[in-house]
């Protein structure tokens, strides 16, 4: 099969049976978000499994690539058939990016295994599409877990971890005290934290400021859902480079799910994922309409007004939007 | 691109993936992360496999990033071997993916190189236009 002329039926079929050259092209596909991209939607939503949809976050440098890598060898000795969404960022200036997150996997990825780089491509939102539809092409060709690994600086990539069913935050020593980690975002997603390069100084400063964290949560009521099912994520010490502490995580990330299937948290959590996309995909397509219409006469009018009159852009805005809405 | 395009604007420009890694006993990677950078800047994205790769490797993360080509850096004088073993590894794996070498490749070499199916040889102090040129040449060759 020529991979570059196949239909996308071809490609999903092919995917499905194991053609890794057709998940890649499926990938791309679903990455440029053309009409294309929509098709592989239409054809891969219907044959999601189950896959365990796995988040890892941390700051960079944090060793996530070196720990997901050594994950993939553990899965796949369990006999899972595991893949990645190792996501960087691209560069604001030219648009190209430089993905490494293979290079820290090399040694440990096994035959079997899927991974893919994937450029954040700067594109507002744009990531908040095209992850859920990269992670529907990978269920769909039966792989799981399915990690999506992110450097967790901004929002998109805090929330696309906190879309996952697990969410792994990674910490290690040297990067702040215990105030830092009260500050609000990323550890409040986490499931499951890991804190890496745990043979180096400072690493048991880590765990306990981050107990002391959960203590507080745990006061304040803030770990426990509002159908009162209450979950204190783990903290596990890693030291990725050698392996130790991995099979724990490993554990850890099976417990978590677990407990979700066991709570009922598991559907509710993929409905919410499901809500997410629908809201992104329905926030761009309004966006691309708002752009056509800030083109037309009413528009240049309007805007013509606020620049030049006391007209307020308050009122500039709500007309354009009128235009719009057709209210 | 369809009306719920995601991007900021209409058009998304079609990105050049590109692997670049060293092949075999090579520890010379200074040139290939300047490459790197020359390569993002623009506007590709650059799929940095590093040291020490085998074909197998290379070719597997070829078909899982779907890459677009390969970036060779060669240091060791194993360019004729290694070389001519990368292009038929993807041919054998059914990908049309060109095979761009830089890096220390004897003049005489480069013919010999080229005969065995590699897509363009870059000496250094190659210029930066002419590392984007080529490997942009080596991808439109493909698609043509």
């Amino acid at each position: 099969m020529n991979i570059r002329t196949a239909s996308l039926t071809e490609l999903v079929e092919a995917a499905r049976s194991g053609d890794n050259r057709a998940v890649g092209r499926l990938l791309t596909l679903v990455e440029r978000g053309s009409a294309a991209a929509e098709e592989v939607a239409a054809l891969t939503h219907p044959l999601r499994g189950n896959a365990h949809v796995v988040g890892i976050t941390g700051a960079p440098g944090s060793g996530k690539s070196t720990l997901v890598g050594r994950l993939l060898a553990g899965w796949c000795q369990r006999g899972l058939r595991p893949a990645v969404l190792a996501i960087d960022p691209s560069s604001p200036i030219s648009g190209g990016a430089i993905l490494g997150d293979r290079i820290r996997m090399d040694d440990v990825i096994p035959e079997g295994t899927f991974v893919r780089s994937m450029a954040t491509r700067g594109h507002q939102g744009g990531l908040a599409l095209a992850v859920p539809g990269a992670v529907r092409v990978l269920d769909a060709a039966g792989f799981s877990p399915i990690v999506i690994e992110t450097v967790g600086v901004g929002q998109v990539e805090v929330d696309v971890v906190a879309a996952a069913d697990t969410a792994v935050v990674v910490a290690t020593p040297g990067m702040g005290d215990a105030v830092q980690a009260n500050k609000a975002g990323l550890l409040e997603v986490a499931d499951l934290f890991v804190v890496n390069k745990a043979d180096r100084p400072g690493a048991a400063d880590v765990r306990r400021d981050l107990e002391l964290m959960l203590d507080l949560a745990h006061v304040t009521g803030a770990d426990t859902d509002d159908s009162g099912v209450y979950f204190r994520p783990q903290i596990l010490m890693v030291t990725a480079t050698t392996g130790t502490g991995v099979a724990e995580v490993i554990d850890g990330i099976a417990d978590h799910l677990k407990h979700l299937t066991a709570s009922g948290r598991l559907a509710d959590r993929r409905a919410h994922r499901v809500k997410a996309e629908v809201r992104s995909r329905a926030h761009a397509a309004l966006e691309q309409q708002l752009r056509h219409s800030m083109q037309s006469d009413a528009a240049t009018a309007a805007l013509e007004k606020a620049i030049n009159s006391n007209f307020s852009p308050v009122d500039a805005a709500r007309k354009i939007v009128q235009k719009i809405t057709g209210d | 691109m369809s009306a719920d395009s995601n991007s900021a604007t209409d058009e998304a420009p079609e990105r050049l993936r590109i692997v670049l890694a060293k092949l075999g006993l090579d520890g010379h990677d200074r040139g290939l992360k300047v490459v790197a950078r020359i390569l993002r800047d623009a506007g590709m994205e650059v799929i940095f496999l590093g040291l020490r790769q085998t074909t197998s490797s290379i070719v597997a993360a070829v078909e899982q990033e779907d890459a677009d080509a390969v970036g060779l850096s060669m240091h060791n004088a194993g360019h004729l071997t290694l070389g001519p073993k990368m292009v038929q590894a993807l041919a054998d794996a059914g990908l049309d993916v060109p095979v761009v070498i830089g890096g220390i490749v004897p003049a005489e070499d480069e013919p010999l190189l080229y005969q065995a199916g590699v897509a363009a040889v870059l000496g250094p102090g190659a210029p930066a236009t002419e590392v984007v040129e080529a490997v942009r040449a080596a991808v439109a060759q493909r698609t043509a």
